[in-house]
């Protein structure tokens, strides 16, 4: 009996086990969505926060602009992961108790938000001075040139190289499994000890494949789009 | 004041720590300095592939950089190091970290080398070809430094992201810094030793990121 087992048949039992498949089916859609929420909530906070930033960084204030541009260096020098398990594992020791999934959301916002008041500032920067001039000419005042004037362009500029970061930066959500969130990774390496079987891994990739394809596409459309433009 | 400099800042915790922590960042250079070149290599291969005068191979190659961009570096490092056993295949932590990186970079950096060659103008291999340079010697002489030229904040900025990317070694309890640092804490029972580990990578990375920061703006002011 044991002879007639092909080497196929052994990888089909380690990978593909529908059984195990079907278990796990659940808890991989759990981290799926729980993936999904994350990422939305760090994408909208993380890229707010970068152009609050960016904008008092214009008003060129020199303690403001000092403090974040110390902030937007130091974020983008360090290892997220580093982050993570500096908040989740030093934070306790103040009184402050963070859950993973805090602890996750806070790092990557604040590093997503480091990245793009450096893309929006970029920008800001590269707007031609007549265009400041021009709109402070005609009786606007700062706030209104930038907001009317300046950042429509420059946005324009950003949204290429703000995309690419804004995914990468989703994709880190994976980062939060080792301070034990229950996302798409956590899921499927809980399933895999349990069951002693590769079948949940499998799963898991195919969940990252579906989240992350069309988005890694989104991206490369993006791009295209926007280099047509500029040519 | 005196609560936060004990818990993160404990010097006594610093001195014990100290070595350790040095043999980590040793081990986090050594990984730097092996998966840089080889992702580096790596992407080029790629985006010569994704030149090749066969569509197929084309295609091979873009379905080859989206599969492996859509992965998470640290899913892939996982899938890896805990699947390959399960198909007969036991690899050390170290080659399972290598094999991870080549993957997921080498997809980056083709990307970024891509559009360093699609940038440089075709008249340019025409003229180069015409004085009687053959196809790899054009790629090699003519059109690979002015791509690369072209490129410089990307490749910069992603070998930045690289570098910072050696901190998931420590997932699967490869010895660099973070994993060190995550010892000393777990038998200190006190967040200074990461402290620790975010200086020291502060200090590697900081005047990269300043490098960054000043090619970048040079080149979007240039636009």
């Amino acid at each position: 009996m044991n002879s007639e087992i092909t080497q196929w048949d052994r990888f089909l039992a380690s990978f593909f086990d529908l059984q195990i498949m079907r278990k796990y089916l659940p808890d991989i859609i759990d981290g799926f969505l729980l993936t999904c929420h994350l990422a939305i909530f760090i994408v909208i906070s993380g890229l707010a926060l970068g152009l609050l930033l960016a904008v008092i960084r214009a008003y060129e204030f020199w303690l403001t602009s000092w403090l974040i541009a110390v902030f937007a260096d130091v974020m983008r020098a360090l290892p997220p992961l580093v982050f993570i398990l500096l908040l989740y594992f030093g934070l306790p020791g103040v009184g402050l108790n963070l859950s993973g999934y805090a602890a996750t959301y806070v790092t990557l916002t604040l590093v997503l938000a480091a990245f793009s008041e450096e893309i929006f500032r970029a920008g800001i920067l590269a707007t031609p001075k007549g265009q400041w001039e021009a709109a402070r000419s005609t009786g606007l005042s700062f706030g209104q040139s930038l907001a009317y004037v300046i950042m429509p362009q420059a946005i324009r500029m950003t949204v290429p190289p703000l995309t690419n970061r804004t995914i990468a930066i989703a994709k880190n959500t994976a980062l939060g499994t080792v301070v034990g969130v229950g996302e798409i990774l956590n899921q499927a390496t809980t399933g895999q000890s349990f069951s002693g079987n590769a079948s949940p891994l499998v799963l898991g990739a195919m969940a990252y494949l579906i989240l992350f394809i069309p988005v890694v596409i989104f991206g490369r459309w993006v791009e295209t789009r926007f280099a047509w433009r500029r040519a | 004041m005196e609560f936060i400099l004990q818990n993160f800042f404990n010097w006594e915790i610093v001195t014990q720590a100290w070595p350790l922590l040095l043999r980590g960042f040793g081990m986090t250079l050594i990984l730097m300095a092996a998966v840089i070149p080889v992702g580096c290599m790596g992407g080029l291969a790629v985006a010569l592939l994704g030149q090749s005068r066969y569509r197929a191979v084309r295609w091979l190659t873009i379905i080859y950089v989206d599969f492996f961009r859509a992965f998470p570096p640290l899913v892939l490092l996982i899938f890896i190091f805990a699947g390959l056993p399960f198909a007969g295949i036991d690899l050390p932590a170290i080659v399972s970290v290598c094999l991870a990186f080549l993957l997921n970079t080498s997809a980056y950096y083709g990307e970024v080398f891509r559009a360093g060659i699609e940038s440089v103008g075709s008249g340019q291999s025409q003229a180069a070809r015409s004085t009687g340079l053959n196809g790899f010697q054009t790629k090699l002489y003519v059109v690979l430094p002015q791509a690369i030229r072209n490129v410089l904040p990307d490749l910069v900025s992603n070998t930045l992201e690289v570098a910072k990317l050696t901190s998931l070694a420590s997932v699967v309890a490869l010895p660099e810094l973070l994993y060190s640092a995550d010892m000393a804490r777990s038998v200190t029972f006190n967040a200074t030793p990461i402290v620790m580990a975010a200086v020291l990578y502060l200090a590697l990375l900081w005047p990269l990121v300043r490098l960054l920061s000043r090619i970048e703006h040079r080149s979007m002011s240039s636009r």
